[in-house]
């Protein structure tokens, strides 16, 4: 079998997650290359599990959280997208492909974007081909 | 029993590591009287590698290495003195985590060569001569240079059984682990040799010790901006600090002179990857995102001490 990109997303409880929920209940389709892990908020998302999991395996990693304004814990979002700009600046230095990193605000209702994103993402990864930096997997 | 046999050898370091210890002053006296130095190249002793290496395995009580890992024949001294000593201390940050002179991590061997002997606008070089391994000079004498690699910590060269931060560690610092040594009070192998605490909370200028709240960061300035008031906290004041992340085994020194800390400590108790968590510390502090797009060079600043210990361990080569 040939090489299937491997895009974990990390989604944020009160919107992203319910969001992937959605699509499943409304049956969008989208690629099975998503492996969703669900966090209470994207300000939980630290710049370590992303670059561990490009290290581990994932061909990209996408971060899900609340529209601005919108995160139940007031600010969670905001201080995501100050980590994500900052680390993705560095990230980039070091030779990673930017659209390997992505952040996205996908509300509860976006189930539509939702998978979207996800078909995107995957379409692009396929064409960017492996990640380089993959160990021992 | 005789007294404990030592050895030092410094790798791809500055040797300012070796000056810390003469820091010590008169208790390095104490020291020396205490222990047999048997090794300790190249700055101290002029003992052979053959006749080191000609000593049983195992024999010496504590191995210091200083510097980073960067040619073959520090490769190759690292195994050997992982064989002689039966405990190995990586000694300063480039022995941890690769130190500043890791940062060449970010470049191909060829570019470095090529930019320090053909494209630096002093160079004389008119053939364009690159060092290699081998080289015979007057057709017969045969000369040569250890291999470059990329620069490795110890600990990705063999089995350490302590680290020790700094760029060089503070003498005071010194002066514990030493104490710690001869008295045979050491952590679990495998650990940092450290107080365990933030510079944050030693330093004189963090609020909270003055019963103060901290304050957010509203505005990102360098070093050369701005005055600086006494006794604020860099941090809230503006310039990129990175004690809240960093061992302060160092007294919070730079603090002390205005400086904010650059993370020469190696990081805090539980950390993985010292830039990360160090670009995860500044974004949380930072009021907005656009105070992000003001940091200059973030890759240098946060990784300036710890790139060939991180997970990435330098840039990607494609």
């Amino acid at each position: 079998m040939g090489w299937e990109p491997k895009i974990v997303v990390i989604a944020c409880n009160w919107c992203t997650y319910a969001a992937a929920d959605l699509a499943g209940s409304l049956r969008y389709s989208y690629p099975p290359t998503a492996h969703i892990i669900r966090v209470p908020c994207s300000g939980r998302v630290e710049p370590e599990f992303i670059v561990k999991a490009l290290i581990n395996g994932a061909d990209a990693v996408l971060i899900g959280g609340c529209h601005p304004g919108d995160c139940h814990y007031r600010s969670g979002n905001y201080k995501a997208l100050r980590r994500f700009k900052l680390l993705k600046r560095v990230l980039e230095e070091l030779g990673i492909e930017e659209e390997r990193i992505r952040l996205e605000w996908i509300s509860g209702s976006e189930a539509k974007k939702f998978a979207e994103v996800i078909t995107e993402l995957d379409a692009k990864i396929r064409e960017l081909g492996p990640n380089p930096i993959k160990r021992g997997v | 029993m005789g007294k404990p046999k030592i050895a030092y050898y410094l790798a791809g370091g500055c040797g300012g590591c070796d000056i810390s210890l003469v820091d010590l002053s008169e208790f390095l006296i104490d020291v020396v009287t205490a222990v047999d130095i048997v090794f300790f190249a190249p700055t101290l002793l002029d003992v052979k590698y053959k006749d080191f290496e000609a000593l049983p395995d195992g024999s010496i009580e504590v191995g210091f290495w200083s510097g980073n890992v960067r040619n073959k024949e520090h490769e190759h001294m690292a195994k050997t003195m992982r064989r002689k000593c039966k405990t190995l201390i990586a000694y300063g940050i480039c022995a941890s985590l690769g130190g500043i002179k890791g940062l060449v991590n970010l470049y191909t061997n060829q570019e470095l060569l090529e930019k320090a002997y053909r494209d630096t606008f002093s160079t004389d070089n008119p053939t364009g001569e690159l060092p290699s391994p081998k080289v015979t000079v007057d057709g017969k004498y045969e000369l040569e240079l250890p291999e470059l690699t990329e620069v490795r910590t110890l600990g990705q060269v063999v089995e350490v059984d302590y680290l020790i931060g700094g760029c060089p560690p503070h003498y005071e610092q010194v002066k514990k682990a030493l104490i710690a040594l001869l008295e045979g009070k050491l952590p679990p192998p495998g650990s940092w040799i450290t107080m365990g605490h933030a510079v944050c909370e030693i330093c004189k200028r963090n609020p909270v010790l003055k019963g103060k709240s901290k304050e957010i960061t509203t505005e990102v300035k360098r070093i050369i901006e701005g005055e600086l008031e006494e006794e604020r906290c860099l941090l809230e004041a503006g310039y990129l600090c990175l004690g809240p992340v960093t061992q302060g085994d160092c007294g919070a020194s730079c603090l002390k002179v205005n400086i904010p800390c650059r993370g020469c400590g190696g990081p805090i108790p539980e950390v993985s990857d010292f830039g990360l968590r160090a670009i995860n510390m500044i974004a949380s502090v930072l009021e907005n995102e656009e105070l992000v797009d003001k940091i200059e060079d973030p890759l240098h600043l946060f990784y300036r001490y710890s790139l060939p210990g991180s997970m990435l361990g330098g840039r990607i080569k494609k």
